[in-house]
């Protein structure tokens, strides 16, 4: 019996208990012992699940972080808050449907909720660009998120792209410029900003609305420079050694955490977030109502020069003691 | 440190590992027998011109006028009034966080980029005079790594943007980088793209007057930080200035990509640049903007 929900090559293990399970259940069930097999069979899978997910080396996270089943921003949207109103529109070119902007209630907060979507059928993935958002997506970002601290609403921002679109229109609309232009005004927008990496973090697409007060990452996300493809194609001249490349790059959630560029990790249910979108939806949302109440502690400007300090920070090099 | 004693025996940068340039059709390969020693082959125009000449022609070519490679040292040379440069921060080594490794170790590949440019990093900091009037002033070389943006770079621009802000100094910052952030030191290069643009927020607010020059190639996370975050952007002419490089774009939408795409030319016909400043002149203009500027 094909099951689509164990499609990655090292779920293998995984697929075969659980048809086994289905082998079992449409089994006749009446001994005891037919019962005590199938719990035993139902235990194994969770054993292994739980195995297989403790030990994804890069590549393999990387292929969860693009699962088609994972939760998108959308799913998100319905799963925490009480209530999204999307704001569409640049006010300038378009409305891009790659990044998507809105009022939102979670719990006791009003926020602005600014998130990328990749689409979930053909149509919508095509009007998507498959999440990689054009300059009118960053810029109407930046509109919504300058509104939201004029009237002292939270932005929380849910990262989920391979990278901002590579196009001649992109190009001619100032694609660079705009994320640029977006990473200054987060820098320094007076209200608090948590941002987290739902699936792919990918380069600046990623970091146009990725500067905030919190940077979590989901554990089986990725937040790189460049994706694996695009990096082994520049150094080991060929796509094929995107494997290399992901391990070279260290964009795991782990590596991330050690190298001081994020500040959280949130964990994903057993067998990843593609298995469970309600759990992963509410350790998500328990993340951000916590993080929310502390940050709404703060005095804004305290907030912006915390945010500054902790982007400042951020890098590893050697100081030789300056020669006189 | 002055200008004069970093070392300037440097060859046009190895393009071969670029994303950007090395799919370029190379129209004008260089042939077999012309002694590359004394001769140059201009890559706009294809003519064979004497090295010497390029050289005392600030590495214009003399046939087509086109703007060749240029080392930091020289950018510095004839950007500032002579002798004035002294460099801030040049103790910032790189470190190998991610001990990354491709076909070579990043480690190893550091310290043979530092060997062939004499450069410890992409990117000279300091400051100096521009006819007269003292600047803040940062030039990233993109032979380095393809003047690509890692840890070292980011911070010894945050440093000097920081301390533009604190002695009121106009900021002056020349880009030439094909690569953007460096992939070799992975998250951390592209987080140096906040890290540089908030340090450019607080000198906007403390009423600093940011000129940015781009020249070429300026692409990837270096276009998409500071470059792109002047008061004013110049460019030189024919410069390669974008976010996606023409080969990925290329890939994405199977199209041939316009004449010209990407060039100076192209972004000021698009909006995205104050002036197209010749190399000769740009030390004038730059001078000239920080006087109606009342910096």
């Amino acid at each position: 019996m094909a099951n689509t929900s164990y499609q990655l090559d090292f779920e293998a293990p995984l697929r075969d208990l659980q048809e086994r399970i289905y082998q079992l259940e449409t089994d006749d069930q009446d001994s005891a012992s037919a019962r005590d097999e199938l719990r035993a069979a139902r235990k194994a899978l969770l054993d292994k699940t739980r195995d297989v997910y403790s030990h994804l080396d890069e590549w393999q996270t990387v292929r969860v972080a693009r699962h088609p089943d994972r939760p998108m921003f959308t799913d998100y949207v319905d799963l925490i808050c009480d209530e999204f109103v999307e704001l569409h529109g640049d006010k300038f070119f378009g409305d891009d449907r790659a990044l998507r902007t809105g009022f939102a209630k979670i719990d006791e907060f009003k926020v602005m909720m600014v998130g990328h979507h990749k689409g979930k059928t053909l149509k919508e993935r095509n009007e998507c660009y498959f999440g990689c958002a054009h300059p009118e997506g960053y810029r109407k970002a930046m509109l919504k998120m300058k509104k939201a601290a004029k009237y002292g609403l939270p932005i929380i921002c849910m990262i989920d792209t391979p990278g901002a679109y590579p196009g001649i229109g992109a190009e001619e609309r100032g694609q660079a410029q705009v994320i640029a232009e977006s990473m200054l005004e987060m820098s320094r927008l007076e209200t608090p900003i948590i941002c987290v990496v739902i699936g792919e973090g990918g380069s600046g697409g990623a970091l146009g609305i990725g500067v905030g007060d919190r940077v979590a990452v989901l554990e089986f996300s990725y937040y790189s420079v460049i994706s694996p493809e695009g990096c082994a194609g520049i150094l080991w001249k060929s796509h094929d050694y995107a494997e290399n490349a992901a391990k070279a790059l260290k964009l795991t959630s782990r590596h991330l955490e050690r190298l001081g560029a994020i500040d959280d990790v949130i964990e994903e249910p057993t067998g990843g977030a593609h298995r469970d979108h309600y759990q992963m939806a509410a350790r998500l949302k328990m993340y951000l109502v916590k993080t929310l109440r502390e940050l709404t502690e703060l005095p804004p400007d305290e907030l912006v020069a915390q945010r500054y300090e902790k982007f400042r920070k951020i890098g590893m090099y050697l100081e030789e003691a300056a020669s006189v | 440190m002055a200008t004069g004693e970093l070392k300037e025996n440097r060859d046009q940068p190895d393009n071969s590992d670029d994303p950007l340039l090395g799919d370029e059709p190379k129209k004008h390969r260089a042939k077999r027998g012309v002694p590359s020693g004394l001769w140059l082959r201009c890559d706009d125009c294809g003519e064979t011109v004497f090295r010497k000449t390029v050289a005392e022609n600030m590495s214009v070519c003399p046939v087509c006028g086109y703007h060749m490679y240029l080392s930091a040292a020289d950018r510095i040379r004839y950007l500032l009034d002579e002798g004035t440069f002294e460099e801030w921060d040049g103790n910032l080594m790189p470190a190998d966080p991610l001990e990354f490794f491709d076909k070579k170790a990043y480690a190893e590949r550091v310290v043979s980029e530092q060997k062939r440019t004499g450069l410890r990093d992409a990117a000279l900091t300091g400051t100096g005079m521009i006819r007269a009037r003292r600047v803040a002033v940062g030039v990233t070389d993109s032979a380095f790594i393809m003047g690509s943006m890692g840890s070292v770079v980011g911070e010894r621009l945050a440093r000097l943007i920081e301390r533009a802000t604190e002695q009121d100094l106009p900021l002056v910052i020349v880009s030439g980088s094909g690569g953007g952030a460096r992939m070799h030191e992975g998250i951390l290069s592209l987080m140096q793209m906040a890290k540089v643009s908030a340090a450019l927020a607080r000198y906007d607010e403390a009423g600093g007057l940011f000129i940015s020059v781009l020249t070429n190639p300026t692409m990837g996370g270096v276009a998409a930080s500071f470059a792109s975050l002047g008061d004013l952007v110049f460019a030189e002419p024919k410069a390669l200035i974008g976010f996606a490089g023409p080969r990925t774009i290329k890939a994405t939408i199977r199209l041939e990509l316009p004449e010209g795409f990407q060039r100076s030319e192209f972004l000021l016909a698009h909006g995205y640049i104050d002036r197209i400043v010749k190399r000769a002149d740009m030390k004038s203009e730059i001078a000239r903007t920080i006087d109606y500027c009342g910096k």
